[in-house]
């Protein structure tokens, strides 16, 4: 029987998060995954780093380890390369992944070693007050960009293709279930795996931008959506605005500590 | 790494660091390439997956001590070794492991600074950075071998304090110590004693921050058991984060506490001539060596010179300071940087004795004849 409550530090809550985020409904989510892949709570390791994403750590009932602002990666590397057993998911965001940790998220996609990692893509630094971020679209206002954010931003999802990770999914908290499906396989990959998941940030993004309320954004995503073949007859133009979502990326790669574990054993 | 018989080989500093921590158990290194650090890391590369551990050389420093935060967290242990650049880089890091109370070593092979510095030369430069490199109050414990028999022996030691208090500690070598060949005698294994962290028992009720029973509490590893929550926030015993003003003060406390209060056990000197000195000198690691030869060479022209050897940087030795700041007329501190050290003396003193620095921070060691002058010129003030 699955029930929410066995995965869950009640105790722990009301949830940090505003009303309207998108962060509780990716908890929902994966925790529906982990159930679903049986794995026991002993055995899962959750490692996060700073910022909203990364408050999640404390809610749920595993190994948790919330560490310092974007060596999230870097802590669950020593834990996998440690005791390959366990089964290590990051939980991590846009600022923390992909400005501060950047490097780490790239060299860990190109090592390929097993890790899950779940990246909330709010476009904004929300836990600081929301001041520009990697992923904020240019124009888009944000505490540190007051009259629009002048930068070109990252495609995370780009980032981890390139860098070689043999799992890339990308997802919106619209969409529930299709969500829980990409982060079941990210967590059944023997890999690297990364799911980025566009959620949304009404406090902080969303208000200074004139983007409405939670349910306004939501509807947005829900609206803007387009799979990766429906992208495909889009031109660049006309994806600006959207969110691609889909699987892609979905390769077997040798993974770093079981080619380092052949190591050990010819030494034997 | 030359052998003489099993247990008798003519090897470096940091050669033999990295004999000690295989010896001491250590089954996890993650590290960068650093000069002149690097040959902790190639000899473990080579001998750790013999042993069933784990060699990585990861991005950056930042992620070498991530990761060897996480492997400890499993009950594996882990370390790094750098240079003073990479050092800085790991500061945050160090502190984090201060804060959660998670064992691990890091050696640092000083060169001279700041920025790029000098990659291939001799500094004492980061001892104050071992003390405060990380922010926040904290308390750090750092040692500094002066040979390299000594770094095998405070290699392992390295590790058994931090077990012992979980905390990370820190081993300052410089170019000099690492890089030096000397004879050492391996121990064999029942010659060196090793402490592992204190283990839990009672699985229902495990608190991980818990002080009731002791200063050092109970570190369950991850993925026995004990599922509970780690993080670098100001947290309670259950380990979740906390604004408590009370519960942050008991922490922060405590923390300081299980240092202090154990600095006995911590800190280790060694007296070289020092009983009937009048003329003291106050030195550690490569400094040491040449501060030991220039007492010899003032005791062959009758000058009453000696010399208290620091082992321990951090915790400070404060208490053996004083003791001898009663014997003594004066105290001289040769160091391979400004005076970092001096500066500590002259507080530990208290003006009782005058402190009379001698510094060199151009690249080149301090020969045993500059030291020798400077007890000539001051015998007699």
């Amino acid at each position: 029987m699955f029930e929410y409550d066995y995965y869950l530090r009640k105790s722990k809550m009301p949830l940090i998060w505003c009303p309207g985020c998108g962060d509780g409904i990716i908890l929902k989510s994966l925790i529906r995954a982990v159930h679903k892949n049986g794995f026991t709570k002993d055995n899962v390791v959750m490692v996060s780093g700073i910022g909203c994403s990364s408050r999640l750590t404390g809610y749920v009932d595993f190994n948790t380890l919330h560490t310092t602002h974007g060596r999230a990666i870097t802590y669950a590397t020593g834990i996998k390369l440690a005791k390959p057993h366990l089964n290590v998911i990051v939980v991590t965001g846009d600022g923390d992944a992909t400005s501060i940790g950047g490097n780490h998220y790239i060299h860990a996609a190109r090592r390929n070693i097993d890790l899950t990692v779940l990246l909330f893509n709010n476009q904004i630094y929300g836990m600081t007050g929301g001041q520009v971020s990697p992923t904020t679209p240019s124009g888009k206002k944000a505490t540190t960009a007051p009259y629009g954010s002048s930068e070109n931003i990252f495609n995370i999802s780009g980032l981890a293709i390139a860098a070689g990770a043999p799992f890339v999914a990308r997802s919106t908290v619209a969409n529930p279930v299709q969500m829980e499906r990409y982060i079941n396989k990210a967590l059944q990959k023997k890999g690297f795996s990364v799911v980025e998941i566009m959620t949304p940030c009404p406090t902080t993004f969303g208000r200074r931008n004139k983007l409405g309320a939670g349910v306004d954004m939501l509807k947005w995503q829900k609206e803007n959506s387009v799979s990766i073949k429906s992208a495909e007859k889009l031109s660049p133009l006309e994806l600006d605005e959207k969110i691609v979502t889909g699987i892609f990326v979905d390769i077997e790669k040798p993974e770093c500590r079981t080619e380092y574990q052949k190591v050990i054993d010819q030494l034997k | 790494m030359n052998k003489i018989s099993d247990n008798v080989k003519i090897l470096s500093g940091n050669e033999a660091c990295a004999h000690a921590a295989l010896a001491v158990g250590v089954r996890f290194f993650a590290g960068y390439p650093i000069t002149p650090s690097s040959e902790i890391a190639e000899v473990l590369a080579n001998e750790l997956p013999k042993y069933d551990g784990v060699f990585i050389q990861m991005e950056d420093e930042l992620a070498s001590i991530g990761a060897i935060i996480g492997a400890s967290l499993t009950g594996v242990k882990a370390m790094t070794a750098t240079s003073g650049p990479g050092f800085s880089l790991m500061q945050e890091n160090i502190g984090f492991a201060i804060m959660a109370e998670i064992p691990c070593v890091i050696v640092n092979v000083m060169r001279g600074g700041p920025s790029t510095g000098l990659p291939t030369l001799p500094s004492q430069g980061d001892v104050m950075q071992a003390r405060w490199g990380t922010h926040g109050d904290h308390q750090s414990i750092a040692l500094a071998p002066f040979s390299v028999r000594e770094v095998f022996e405070m290699t392992v030691r390295a590790f058994n304090l931090s077990e012992k208090y979980r905390t990370p500690v820190i081993l300052l070598l410089d170019e000099i110590i690492g890089h030096v060949n000397e004879k050492v005698v391996f121990p064999s294994e029942n010659e060196f004693e090793i402490i592992n962290r204190p283990k839990p028992k009672d699985k229902d009720n495990y608190l991980p921050y818990d002080e009731t029973v002791s200063d050092i509490p109970a570190m369950a590893n991850f993925g026995t058991g004990y599922r509970y929550h780690v993080t670098g926030l100001a947290h309670d015993e259950t380990g979740f984060p906390t604004n408590n003003g009370e519960k942050i003060n008991q922490l922060l406390q405590r923390l300081e506490r299980k240092i202090i209060k154990h600095t006995e056990d911590i800190v280790q000197v060694e007296e070289f001539h020092l009983s009937d000195a009048e003329i003291g000198i106050i030195a550690y690691g490569s400094a040491a060596r040449s501060a030991r030869h220039a007492v010899k060479l003032a005791r062959e022209l009758g000058l009453k010179a000696g010399m208290l050897r620091l082992k321990t940087i951090w915790p400070f030795a404060e208490k053996q300071i004083q003791d001898f700041s009663d014997k003594v007329k004066i105290w001289i501190v040769p160091e391979l940087n400004m005076g970092q050290i001096a500066h500590e003396v002259e507080w530990a003193v208290r003006g009782k004795v005058n402190v009379v620095k001698y510094n060199k921070v151009n690249g080149e060691p301090i020969n045993p004849h500059e030291i020798l002058e400077c007890i000539k010129e001051n015998a007699h003030v």
